[in-house]
């Protein structure tokens, strides 16, 4: 792989949009090239060379291209954004819209991300080894189709509004959830290593929830079907399993009711 | 004022018989005028190798008002990674299947529109409706307010009273700005605000206890009594449901003993909209059942001289419905599970809106699309048939140059049938797509889209053809009718004209849009002899049902509409 | 002696109504009495000529007092801080009228500023929610002549909305309810025994934060599905009475306001009472209407809606509308630091967001138009006056159930004084002259 370097040398007055820092706009550039790429701060277009030190060129091809994002990038949105293919090291944090809309390859960011982490993804990996802000793996606002694919894992918390309107894909938490976790999902597979709150599952049609830990208050439309026993992201243990949400509609399948699953840990 | 000359282009004008031969066209003052009265001064612009036509006219789309604002306002998603920059004098424009008006605006002008009627204005949301129109730029525009479902007209035509349904239409009209009549889904959408409806036009309204039939035939009759510059314009009952093409027979037929009245120069006593969603056979959508009855209906429709219609046709691509046939719009969102508004509004009306995808991969989206090509295919007389998509419904009107494409090309149809449809054999077996051969020439489609539209609305006078005396309103495209054949051609040349002059102005320069037009909004005012007893029903209504007083009913004030065309219609007897 | 203007439209909350007739005296200069309006829309009328109004613009000096300019200094000032800023918020809207609203957007469009209207601390929710599930819903007018089930929900209309359950709601004999509110049955979700609580057939003093635990309770009892023994506080078997008179009812509706839209949950609240309300079609005709608060807050959302797509927190920073309430709304904004300028007009974030929010807002080039001193006004650099919509200069408002009204002028404004919309104007002209575009 050939690695691109970029270290932040001028920090942004408001934030910047840097949905061109992306292995597939990178692909075939050499560093005075990517310099020249535009970011945006407010309504007026600088050079990304303006606020990032760049070294390194990228490969031909995105999927052969790595990006080593350096400095303090708290303020900097759409990292990754569109991707379909290579690879995005984040050292520090990043701002909203990390790896949205993502199609492929692979994101780590090893301090936090804001909110809209992954918004609408359709495949590709995304490793947060801090917390996550809120709607993470969600849909854009109004679009029934939510995640489709991917994978997006979380070392540390997760916010509000996780997986929501979620079609595919799994989101693995390995902290704790914030309130309305997997809400309107028709899909997909959300893992709670730590504990949840309330409002988990609301309004699901399909797709999983599996919660380790605490349930403060459970939704009203889960009920109790039986104790399973499955292996979870490596780990083996046994699981109370409810169907819901009760209060949607469900889609049948062969003659029987498909429901949301959601799997507490016992 | 400006002068322009247009020389040398392809002219297609099916009011001057011109079937593409190279003639001149003179602008001067806002009106066309025969070449040599332009003088030396004019500017010239060379039309060489392209099309020259007048500019366009559509009969019905939904482009203004308050249930199009609730597709916009509820559908981020429509206008995500579509939006277009500002840039020199044009506003910001977004949104796909419901775009915002700078972008109606200027998307209509791009395609060598002129004037779009808005298909639907709910009366109590008049001046929404207005305010919308006022803020479309470039294209000139009207609203036809809804009457089928209107308390005043279903108690007068309950009681067989013409004369006051007349004069209710006409204080309507003046109230609202309004052009002239339009009766969705008779009936049926008053029973919607009890959750029922009427879907064959002799179920009668609950507690009005008045059939559509009797709405269908009141309405005309009040039309004609009025001799309005349009007839009435229908969306008849049982929208979208397999089997209605009988109650779209039905319907059609409510138009048999009537003629057109009044000196606007129409043939027809009734418009039906959209025909395509209304000439389902079979009785459910699966394709063992469902099947294209667009040779009965046309059967029908060829048989007769004083019925108009547009097609609605589909395009195969996501996007919102919208219609004031409410009930419909809650069975579609309990087929499709998608997110749906409605409003009923009182002693109105009521409208709905759903987000549809017409997915190339299932039968049903295939056959509608047939269906409504088939339609116009099958006509007789191109005056009569008008090129639509119902926008938004059955697609965007952006898609108009794309519908043309298919009806000009038998090629391109084709190409659908095998490379985008999945189930496209299935739908040949089901419907008649595949064994029609016709193709339209630009003469007819001049017909469908400017000829025919604008005589139907009563505005030959004005618009559709480049008659000396009428609206300087010409387009110039850049297909050359005598050595481009390939059907691609079409779509691009239609879908971005190299000029535009508008009322005399020329808004599309090169291809690029140069001005925001002065636009006007056409409203219709008819005088009728006084009629104390409409006069003492409306004030009683007010006073006792509707949630705002009567003072402030009317559309008044200048803000709402700025520059308006009256045409004034003398109905006193 | 004095004469009465009729007609004339109440310019203070979302009910809208247009039958109030304001007493003015023989020279039509002076407001003498109000008629009809309830206590609040009286205020504002017999207020707007108090003798303390302020009358031109006042800019803040170093020392943190305010000094007198003109209203050409005040242009100038505006056009300088929204040219030069980067990033914009042109925010409230929701006290004023289309015509001002529509001048203040083609100003946001050429300074690229993000537009936001007080649905961002109010049903901005609400607008989340439609923008997700729809909603169904209807006029006014039809509320008074069809329903018999009527559902508070999270609001207090007693209060909040005065005339509500007199004009549409509860009391009105209309076409098909002629017996008012003898014919009308009354359920009231809020956590509080307030007055509009103390005259529902049924109270739910439902537990604070659990709306949406409740509010899908009532859908799963829809389905005949089990329940927990409670939900929210309240015992599953009133939830199946609540759900058997909703059903029973021959044309219902669901009135809701901040108690959902601003309490644990916000747009999800008013998502599952959506859709609670459509699963309610299954079995009888149901709507469902927010009960918005400013007098054009409607309005605001509408025309930016036909011109830009998105009815609040809209972005127009990067030349084409852009918008995701939780990154484009004004306090995200504030409190993140992403904005450099501040324009309020219509409305008082000084009094509604968060002191943090305000904070910012005080640090920041601020400028607000607005009649009167206000906590907003007090932190901003400049605060202009301007003529009051609906008393002094008339214009285009919605009501809660998108109606269009127009409202009406009843006096001059104060000598000198211009309205919203010549300030705008003026804004404009000279933010086109320093950008060098028309």
């Amino acid at each position: 792989m050939d690695t691109v370097t970029l270290t932040l040398k001028t920090p942004p007055t408001l934030y910047l949009e840097a949905d061109n820092i992306s292995p597939d706009v990178f692909a075939g550039k050499k560093a005075s090239e990517i310099a020249e790429l535009h970011v945006f701060e407010g309504r007026e277009q600088f050079q990304l060379g303006k606020y990032f030190d760049v070294a390194g060129s990228a490969a031909t091809t995105a999927a052969d291209t790595r990006i080593v994002v350096k400095g303090d990038t708290t303020r900097v949105k759409y990292i990754g954004m569109k991707m379909s293919a290579g690879e995005i090291l984040v050292e520090g944090d990043a701002d909203m819209y990390t790896g949205a809309w993502m199609q492929g390859g692979s994101i780590r960011v090893n301090g936090n991300v804001d909110a809209f982490t992954g918004i609408g993804m359709t495949g590709g990996e995304i490793t947060i080894k801090g917390n996550a802000g809120n709607y993470l793996g969600a849909a854009y606002r109004g679009d029934w189709r939510g995640m489709q694919g991917g994978t997006i894992r979380v070392l540390g918390n997760a916010g509000s509004d996780t997986g929501y309107f979620m079609n595919g894909g799994e989101i693995i938490i390995e902290g704790d959830a914030d309130v309305h976790v997997g809400t309107h999902a028709e899909g997909g597979r959300i893992i709670i290593k730590g504990n949840g709150k309330s409002k988990i599952g609301g309004q699901m049609v399909q797709g999983e929830i599996i919660v380790f830990g605490t349930i403060d208050v459970m939704m009203p439309g889960f009920k109790y079907v039986e104790d399973v026993e499955m292996e979870v992201d490596g780990t083996n243990a046994n699981f109370a399993l409810y169907h819901g949400d009760l209060g949607e509609r469900h889609p049948k399948k062969k003659g029987q009711i498909v429901y949301g699953k959601l799997y507490q840990k016992i | 004022m400006s002068e322009y000359l247009i020389k040398n282009g392809f002219v297609f004008d099916p009011v001057l018989g011109i079937k593409g031969d190279k003639v001149d066209v003179g602008i001067k003052d806002g009106k066309i005028v025969e070449a040599s009265d332009v003088s030396s001064k004019a500017k010239k612009i060379d039309a060489s190798g392209k099309t020259v036509m007048a500019a366009g006219v559509d009969v019905h789309a939904h482009v203004a008002g308050p249930k199009v604002n609730v597709g916009r306002n509820y559908r981020p998603e429509d206008k995500l990674f579509k939006g277009s920059p500002k840039s020199g004098m044009k506003r910001m424009e977004g949104g796909f299947s419901v775009p915002t008006t700078f972008r109606t605006g200027y998307n209509y002008a791009r395609m060598g529109y002129g004037f779009v009627m808005e298909a639907a204005m709910p009366p109590l949301y008049a001046r929404h409706v207005h305010e919308e129109i006022r803020d479309t730029p470039i294209i000139d525009e009207a609203a036809l307010p809804v009457f089928g479902n209107n308390w005043f007209v279903l108690e007068y035509l309950k009681n067989g009273e013409v004369e006051n349904t007349a004069a209710y239409i006409a204080w309507l009209l003046r109230m609202t700005r309004g052009f002239g009549v339009k009766n969705v889904n008779p009936g049926g959408t008053e029973a919607w605000g009890w959750g029922l409806n009427c879907p064959t036009i002799h179920d009668p309204v609950p507690y009005f206890d008045i059939t559509p039939a009797q709405i269908i035939r009141g309405l005309i009759e009040a039309n004609e009594f009025l001799g309005l510059p349009h007839c009435m314009h229908v969306h008849g009952n049982s929208l979208g449901e397999p089997g209605n093409y009988t109650v779209t027979l039905d319907t059609l037929k409510q138009a048999e003993g009537f003629s057109p009245k009044g000196s606007f120069g129409r043939d027809q006593v009734l418009h039906h909209t959209h025909l395509q969603f209304h000439s389902y056979g079979g009785d459910s959508y699966a394709s063992k059942s469902f099947e294209s009855k667009s040779k009965e209906i046309m059967d029908y429709v060829n048989s007769v001289d004083n019925i108009t219609f547009d097609m609605g046709c589909v395009t195969l691509d996501e996007t919102t419905t919208m219609t004031a046939d409410g009930p419909f719009e809650h069975h579609l969102t309990e087929l499709n599970h998608l997110k749906w508004a409605n409003t009923d509004v009182e002693l109105e009306t009521a409208a709905g809106v759903v987000p549809y995808v017409y997915n190339p991969k299932t039968f049903i989206a295939g056959a509608q699309w047939a269906i409504g090509i088939e339609l116009a295919l099958y006509a007789k007389d191109m005056m009569k048939v008008f090129v639509t998509t119902d926008h938004p419904n059955a697609g965007p009107f952006t898609r108009y140059p794309r519908v043309i494409k298919w009806l000009m090309s038998r090629k391109a149809r084709e190409d659908v049938l095998d490379n985008v449809l999945k189930y496209g054999d299935t739908v040949r077996d089901r419907c008649f797509i595949g064994e029609i051969d016709r193709e339209l020439s630009l003469y007819e489609i001049a017909m469908m889209t400017r000829a025919g539209p604008a005589k139907a609305l009563g505005l030959a006078h004005m618009f559709g053809s480049l008659k000396p005396g009428l609206e300087g309103d010409v387009v110039v495209y850049p297909f050359n009718p005598e050595t481009d054949d390939d059907p691609e051609k079409i779509e691009q040349a239609f879908s971005n004209c190299s000029f535009l002059v508008k009322s005399g102005q020329l808004v599309i320069d090169k291809g690029e849009i140069v001005s925001n037009g002065t636009k006007r909004t056409l409203w219709v005012d008819a005088k009728v002899n006084e009629n104390p007893q409409v006069m003492r029903d409306v004030e009683q209504k007010f006073l006792k049902y509707y949630s705002v007083n009567l003072g402030n009913y009317e559309v008044t004030g200048h803000h709402f509409v700025p520059n308006p065309y009256v045409i004034e219609v003398d109905a006193t007897q | 002696m004095t004469k009465v203007v009729p007609d004339v439209i109440c310019p203070f909350c979302g009910t809208l109504c247009d039958d109030i007739e304001v007493e003015v005296s023989d020279d039509g200069k002076t407001i003498v009495d109000v008629y009809n309006a309830c206590a609040i829309g009286a205020q504002k009328f017999m207020h707007a000529q108090a003798g303390d109004r302020v009358t031109r613009p006042r800019m803040q000096q170093p020392d943190g007092s305010y000094k007198e300019v003109s209203y050409d200094e005040a242009v100038e000032y505006t056009a300088q801080m929204l040219v030069n800023a980067k990033k914009p918020l042109m925010y409230g809207w929701s006290s004023t009228s289309c015509e001002a609203q529509g001048v203040g957007h083609e100003i946001a469009e050429k300074v690229g500023a993000i537009v936001d209207n007080t649905a961002t601390v109010c049903h901005g929710s609400t607008l989340i929610a439609v923008q997700d599930v729809g909603i169904p819903s209807c006029t006014l007018g039809e509320i008074k002549n069809r329903a018999d089930r009527i559902i508070f929900w999270g609001c207090n209309p007693t209060h909040a909305h005065p005339r509500h359950q007199s004009r549409y709601s509860i009391y009105p004999r209309g076409f098909f309810t002629n017996k008012g509110h003898k014919n009308r049955k009354m359920i009231v979700v809020d956590p509080r025994n307030t007055d509009t609580a103390k005259m529902a057939d049924i109270h739910y003093q439902i537990e604070q934060g659990r709306d949406f635990e409740l509010l899908s309770a009532f859908r799963v009892a829809l389905r005949n599905e089990v329940l927990p023994d409670f939900v929210a506080g309240i015992p599953k078997e009133k939830i199946y009475e609540g759900a058997e008179l909703m059903k029973s009812g021959r044309f219902g509706v669901i009135f809701f306001g901040m108690g959902v839209t601003q309490s644990l949950s916000k747009n999800h609240n008013i998502d599952n009472a959506i859709m609670l309300t459509k699963d309610l079609n299954e079995f009888t005709k149901f709507s469902i209407m927010a009960m918005r608060g400013h007098y054009n807050v409607t309005g605001s959302g509408q025309v930016l809606g036909w011109q830009f797509g998105f009815p609040f927190c809209v972005d127009l920073t990067r030349g084409f509308a852009r918008y995701n309430p939780g990154e484009t709304s004004s306090n995200d904004l504030l409190r993140r630091g992403e904005v450099d300028a501040v324009f309020v007009l219509g409305s008082d974030p000084g009094a509604h967001f968060p002191i943090s929010s305000v904070k910012k807002i005080a640090e920041l080039p601020s400028v607000a138009v607005d009649p009167h001193i206000t906590p907003t006004t007090e932190v901003s650099k400049l605060h202009v006056p301007v003529a009051f919509v609906g008393i002094e200069v008339g214009g285009s408002c919605y009501r809660m159930d998108n109606v269009p009204i127009d409202a009406r002028k009843v006096v001059d404004p104060p000598e000198g004084v211009l309205t919203d919309e010549e300030f705008l104007t003026r804004v404009n002209t000279r933010v086109g002259e320093l950008m060098g575009v028309n």
